[in-house]
């Protein structure tokens, strides 16, 4: 095996056909997306050289600002909110519902295999205000509340977005979780239990350090599929009321495409992916420090 | 083996790679562009958008009626998408050159201009003298068409609108209201409705332009019919106080409530249906929406309970009643790739059919001339029918000369100027910015 690793042949011909997949659908648009950054127009028009304009469009433009400040804050309280979630629930299906906890799993997890567009559907039928009261309303009215328009103020439609995608995928973060939790070996908790550890002390000193790695690596996930968010917001609230609630993904989205501005989509792409890099060294860096310690 | 054979091999492998990679990215550099050569069109395709059923619907019937010949040898193929994804669709056809035949040419009249602009529209004018059909549009279509588009006929008049308020006369009659002649009366008729427990008016604020069509008839009623054009032109800005103002009254509007709950979520269908169910007692619309309403199965309240006003004056303003905010539906066109004597074919039939059977089968107005005589379903077609003949002067609409951005930054934001969400000001002020940003 050491000898076929060593051989550099090898390597070029188990590495290369899958580079040059991965060339030609990931690096090849991506530099050509950089390139389109440098020019004005689009498809119809044909494109001209335009320099470092579209750069200082950016830093002037307050409708990126705005999104990229609504597309941190979606990132930061849905990760937080992902992972605290399922962490929990992870713990609940080992420590409470143990062997039980097969069907509990199954059902947190459903909402993951729905399609997301159908989980918007769900959601804006759920808290709409009309044509129909939605549940959440007729819940209101029923302890003597006003309806609420939640999609008409940008505050209450932000929190119907977490709370959706919280639900949508604090699932796949338990069961992820859960293959973490259930490697820890018993006779550490048991240990631990009989120096008199339980309950949220046994958590916090013994399972929290121990599932630590698990725990990155989620949170890395889930920070860079929020960060990226594009469909469930698509679907839930379009962006609106007004851009309230459009990320940078859909302003990139629509600037290309329905405005017909690929250049400046263009530029707000690198935009993302410059925030998508620093955010990941962060991850990155705050987990390997973590890890050796731990 | 031998070494050397070995390493040629090696060296015509990594070459046959290396072209082989190249090709493949030509490929994908090709891709995006297209080749456009001028095939033959097999079908008289047709995309347009899912909220517009009369258009497809006459179409096909004239298909299977008098256009006959014309789809047997070049059949109709009906595509369409949501009207929101309309303008992507179309961008992303025109840069591959698979433009349909015929297309509903953008939801802005400026997209319609960028893709006449690059030789992507045939010249209907030239196309319909050679076909010896020129005389088949209505003038007052054409007027309108040219002053959209530039004083060009980039589009067909598939649709003729003018727009105004439809009215409940039941409810009207039952409370003893007439029908109001400016906006003060107007507002107290709304107020005197709201105060029964009835909504006033249904309106689409997912759509948005339902509510900033009742800016821009504002505009023109209190500024005059050149208001919108001096914002195009430069000399205005929708910023100035006399504009803020048409803003601040629609707002008002909504936050008395007469929009009735969650207007931001109300679709166009739902704002339809709650009118003809006599949920609401008026409605802001083209009279495209006599489609709607001289169905019977959509319209509960009747036809006969149906009336059309004009937007009302604004006291001491520039405009008058009787200029009509028209158009010409969304426009569509043809591509000037595809047209050929088979198209050519379909286009005269259309121009001499389509107007008597547009209104015969869907109670539906448009710019083709009416060749066959038609009775009017009801009397709110026929009133409508007399205020296009009699219209002397039309106007746009708030979003006619603006580009894509603006109109959808504009309707977007509507509903939020309604419930309450952006002031007046900064609803007028992030429309102007989009404006500006063209």
């Amino acid at each position: 095996m050491h000898r076929v690793l060593g051989d550099r042949r090898a390597i070029a011909i188990l590495l290369g056909p899958a580079l040059l997949v991965y060339s030609l659908i990931m690096l090849v648009p991506m530099v050509w997306s950089l390139g389109y950054s440098f020019t004005k127009g689009n498809s119809i028009d044909g494109f001209t050289g335009n320099g470092f304009a579209n750069f200082s469009r950016l830093l002037d433009d307050p409708a990126v600002r705005h999104a990229l400040w609504f597309t941190l804050k979606y990132a930061v309280v849905v990760t937080a909110g992902q992972v605290v979630a399922g962490y929990l629930l992870a713990l609940l299906y080992v420590f409470f519902l143990k062997r039980a906890s097969a069907l509990v799993r199954t059902l947190v997890f459903f909402p993951v295999v729905l399609p997301t567009v159908a989980v918007g559907l769900l959601f804006q039928k759920f808290f709409q205000v009309a044509p129909q009261t939605g549940p959440v309303n007729s819940l209101l009215n029923a302890v003597g509340i006003d309806s609420i328009d939640f999609f008409g103020s940008s505050s209450s439609a932000f929190w119907v977005l977490i709370v959706m995608d919280i639900w949508r995928s604090m699932g796949f973060y338990a069961v992820l979780l859960f293959a973490g939790l259930v490697d820890i070996p018993e006779e550490v908790l048991e240990s631990a239990r009989l120096d008199g550890a339980t309950g949220l002390r046994l958590v916090r000193h013994i399972v929290l350090p121990l599932s630590l790695p698990v725990l990155m690596s989620s949170l890395i996930f889930s920070i860079n599929g929020t960060l990226k968010a594009f469909d469930s917001i698509v679907a839930l609230t379009n962006g609106g009321p007004g851009n309230s609630t459009t990320p940078l993904t859909l302003y990139m989205f629509q600037t290309s495409f329905t405005y017909g501005d690929y250049g400046y989509g263009s530029t707000i792409a690198v935009l993302l992916t410059v925030v998508c890099l620093l955010v990941s060294l962060v991850v990155f860096r705050v987990s390997r420090r973590d890890l050796t310690e731990g | 083996m031998s070494l050397r054979t070995s390493r040629a091999r090696r060296a015509r492998l990594s070459l046959f790679t290396a072209g082989a990679a190249s090709m493949a990215l030509l490929a994908t550099a090709c891709g995006g562009s297209g080749s456009g050569t001028a095939a033959a069109p097999k079908n008289f395709s047709y995309l347009s958008v899912t909220e517009n059923t009369t258009v497809k619907t006459a179409l096909t019937s004239l298909s299977e009626g008098s256009c006959k010949s014309a789809n047997d040898a070049l059949p109709l193929k009906v595509e369409t998408v949501p009207q929101a994804s309309l303008d992507q669709k179309l961008q992303l056809l025109a840069g591959q050159g698979a433009l349909p035949v015929q297309f509903a040419a953008g939801n802005a009249p400026a997209l319609t201009q960028k893709l006449a602009k690059s030789g992507k529209i045939a010249d209907l004018e030239a196309k319909l003298k050679e076909l010896g059909v020129d005389d088949q549009l209505e003038p007052a279509a054409v007027s309108t068409i040219k002053a959209l588009y530039g004083g060009k006929l980039e589009v067909l008049p598939y649709e003729y609108n003018i727009e105004g308020v439809f009215y409940n006369k039941k409810i009207f009659e039952a409370n003893g209201l007439k029908v109001p002649g400016t906006w003060d009366e107007l507002v107290a008729s709304a107020a005197k409705l709201q105060a029964k427990g009835i909504q006033p008016f249904s309106a689409s604020g997912q759509q948005g332009w339902p509510l900033t069509r009742l800016i821009s008839g504002y505009l023109y009623r209190s500024l005059g019919p050149d208001a919108l054009k001096d914002v195009a032109d430069g000399k205005a800005k929708l910023t100035d106080p006399q504009y803020v103002k048409a803003a601040t009254e629609i707002a008002a509007l909504g936050k008395k409530g007469y929009f009735g709950k969650g207007v931001g979520s109300i679709d166009y269908d739902t704002a339809m249906n709650q009118f003809l169910t006599g949920k609401a007692a008026m409605l802001y619309m083209g009279s495209w929406a006599l489609a709607n309403i001289s169905d019977a199965k959509q319209d509960k309240i009747g036809a006969t309970n149906v009336g059309f006003m004009p937007f009302p004056a604004v006291a001491g303003g520039k405009g008058s009643i009787d200029q009509y905010p028209s158009n010409v539906g969304l426009g569509i066109t043809l591509g000037a790739k595809s047209f050929d004597e088979k198209t050519g074919a379909w286009v005269s039939c259309i121009a001499k059919n389509y107007g008597s059977k547009a209104l015969k089968d869907h109670g539906s107005i448009s710019g083709f001339k009416v060749n066959t005589p038609v009775t009017d379903a009801n009397k709110v077609t026929t009133q409508v029918r007399d205020t296009i003949s009699a219209s002397k002067q039309n106007v746009l609409w708030f979003e006619a000369l603006f580009g894509t951005k603006a109109t959808t930054v504009s309707q977007t934001n509507a509903a939020g100027l309604v419930s309450g969400s952006m002031s007046p000001q900064q609803f007028m002020q992030t429309v102007q910015d989009a404006l500006s940003a063209q």
